[in-house]
């Protein structure tokens, strides 16, 4: 059976006078369908865990086996083409871009798989309507409250159908209420079956997810699952 | 989710990422979209000087069609005959006679000639001598403004009666000069030491412009009072349009039998359009500075880019997370500077449309732009913007995806 997201021995190491090992020989499996948070103190290796697990980066030494590929061997052009299909990205900031409508930020999460644009629409109205914003399709990102722009972030996220969502301290720019509706649509996208892994310094997010992966220094501290 | 086998496209793992062209050409326009302002401005540099080749392009082609037309409206069957200089580098005269065997020619329509007089003109006899305004005493032929198809702005020509008496007619300049404007015979100038009534003033003369700085007196006249025995100093030949060159083939032996060689003949026509292809190189300074200017506005454009890729980190890698490649990301950028470029350059070609267009309406020009110019300038300003898009492409394809989500 191949995993969502594997690990194998992973090194990242940033250029330095003396180099900063961001992940120290980290191995890890997460299971299709699984609903992880990673968690720790700044500078413990998080979000250079989600960004060599997304595939924005590669690591220093080590196998990253992304739905059972191994992406270390794709170039440029083919790992662009493996994020657009099989990984989607949600961020604390939402980074909508402000002149386009919600249904077009949707539709930008089908741009570079070469789709019309028409195709693209129409699959953005579906994602839309999935997170609950049906009717705002044609509001301006500015014209949305953050609520509502995570939610327009995560249908971008999702519209391409993805096994993997990344999600970045989402809630980390929303407010307790609004930041727990977010998770709560997290859960459910998780519950649709994708594998949904959320980074995150917050204890309280971190308890949400059935298993929690704890970094500190660049390695695993703890990794414990609670039962569903 | 229905959608998602269609939507996943090949099976292929190792499929390329991939963005159609019209989606290339979207995200360019949605770019400059976001900062409508800047991108006006931006524009405005590379406007300016692709109006600024327009316009002196436009301008000096219809400066020079209005020109080439008007020669022709004024034949090219002109010839004029001036003494050459002899061997030993002296001026030489032309015979007397050379004007009457000129008109002998068969297809000679009519042969004018001026002859220099050793005198000079003033307004009255109180202004000092030394003050000439540089206006040439010439005789003249009662024919020669029928041969040169020049026309009066007041009064006649000399004739045959006028001619014997101390009349003058004035080219366009002298009257403008002596601040003369009336030639019904009340006014008066001093011309060799008596006074000349004024009995007529030229319009310019196209194909003659010396005469506008002339003051022409009968021959008769000039020989009695003056005692100018003047010999040609240059005679006017009009030919039948379809003989020219046979006729400029025989005019110096005709002019003078005894030394051909010392005969100059011309075509003013010639002399004209050669004038106005001379003006084109001067029109090369203006270009340049039109280039500088394209530059200057390329120079803008790559600042504005450059700060444009400092400003969108955050969406150059939420598009990486998306799933562009770098190539993608530098293509974006560089087609946002084209179209910066091109936009510019389309409002400059209208611009310098427009400028031509007035210009030439004012001098009672017909408008010509070259469609070269059009379509060459705004070319060029799409290479100045793809150019200078390249540097801050290049700067948005090299960020790492992880740096540039980590703006906050």
């Amino acid at each position: 059976m191949s995993f969502a997201l594997e690990l194998v021995d992973v090194t990242k190491l940033y250029p330095a006078s003396t180099p900063v090992v961001a992940l120290d020989h980290v191995s890890l499996r997460i299971e299709r369908g699984e609903f992880v948070a990673i968690a720790g103190p700044s500078g413990s290796g998080k979000t250079t865990m989600l960004s060599v697990g997304g595939t924005l980066e590669r690591p220093t030494h080590g196998t990253v086996r992304v739905a059972g590929e191994a992406v270390v061997d794709l170039d440029d052009s083919e790992l662009s083409a493996f994020r657009s299909r099989h990984i989607g990205f949600v961020f604390q900031q939402f980074f909508l871009l402000p002149t386009l409508s919600a249904l077009d930020n949707v539709a930008t999460g089908l741009l570079y798989r070469g789709l019309p644009r028409r195709e693209r629409r129409l699959a953005a109205a579906g994602a839309l309507d999935g997170v609950g914003l049906a009717k705002r399709e044609s509001h301006l990102p500015s014209q949305l409250s953050g609520g509502e722009c995570q939610r327009v972030a995560i249908a971008r996220a999702l519209v391409g159908a993805p096994a993997i969502v990344f999600a970045d301290e989402p809630t980390g720019n929303l407010d307790t209420t609004t930041g727990g509706e977010i998770l709560e649509l997290l859960r459910g996208v998780n519950r649709a079956g994708t594998t949904v892994i959320i980074v995150t310094h917050s204890l309280d997010v971190a308890d949400s997810a059935h298993r929690t992966i704890r970094l500190r220094d660049g390695a695993i501290e703890s990794d414990v699952s609670v039962p569903r | 989710m229905s959608g998602r086998d269609r939507r996943d496209g090949s099976s292929s793992e190792r499929a390329k990422s991939r963005l159609r062209a019209g989606d290339v050409a979207l995200l360019g326009a949605e770019g400059l979209r976001g900062r409508p302002a800047r991108a006006i401005l931006s524009a405005l540099g590379v406007a300016l000087g692709v109006a600024t080749l327009v316009a002196v392009l436009g301008i000096s082609t219809s400066s020079r069609a209005q020109l080439v037309a008007e020669i022709d409206a004024l034949g090219t069957n002109l010839l004029t005959v001036t003494p050459g200089q002899s061997f030993s580098g002296q001026t030489v005269t032309l015979p007397n006679t050379a004007p009457s065997m000129i008109g002998r020619i068969g297809p000679v329509l009519s042969a004018a000639a001026i002859g220099s007089v050793n005198a000079s003109v003033y307004r009255n006899p109180r202004i000092p001598s030394v003050n000439t305004n540089a206006i040439s005493v010439y005789t003249a032929d009662t024919k020669l403004l029928q041969t040169v198809e020049g026309s009066l702005a007041r009064g006649r020509f000399l004739n045959r009666a006028t001619a014997h008496f101390p009349a003058v007619v004035l080219g366009a300049t002298t009257a403008s000069v002596l601040g003369i404007d009336r030639a019904d015979g009340s006014v008066a100038v001093w011309l060799g030491g008596r006074e000349f009534a004024v009995v007529g003033i030229l319009n310019p003369v196209a194909l003659a412009p010396e005469l506008d700085r002339s003051a022409l007196i009968g021959f008769q006249i000039a020989d009695s009072l003056l005692r100018a025995n003047s010999s040609p100093v240059e005679i006017y030949v009009r030919t039948d349009p379809t003989s020219v060159a046979a006729v400029t083939t025989v005019l110096p032996a005709t002019a003078d039998p005894a030394a051909p060689q010392d005969v100059n003949v011309a075509n003013p026509s010639d002399a004209l359009v050669a004038r106005a292809d001379a003006s084109a190189a001067f029109q090369s300074l203006f270009l340049a500075l039109g280039g500088v200017a394209l530059l200057v506005g390329g120079v803008g454009i790559a600042n504005v880019m450059v700060i444009a890729v400092l400003e969108r980190r955050g969406e150059i890698g939420l598009r990486r997370a998306l799933g562009a490649t770098r190539r993608q990301i530098g293509v974006q950028f560089v087609v946002e500077a084209g179209l910066l470029a091109l936009v510019g350059g389309t409002i400059g070609a209208v611009l310098g449309g427009f400028t031509t267009t007035i210009y030439s309406e004012a001098r009672h020009w017909s408008t010509v732009v070259p469609d070269d110019a059009l379509v060459g300038a705004v070319a060029l300003a799409l290479v100045v913007g793809v150019i200078a898009g390249l540097y801050p492409a290049m700067r948005a394809t090299r960020l790492s995806p992880t740096e540039a989500l980590r703006t906050t």
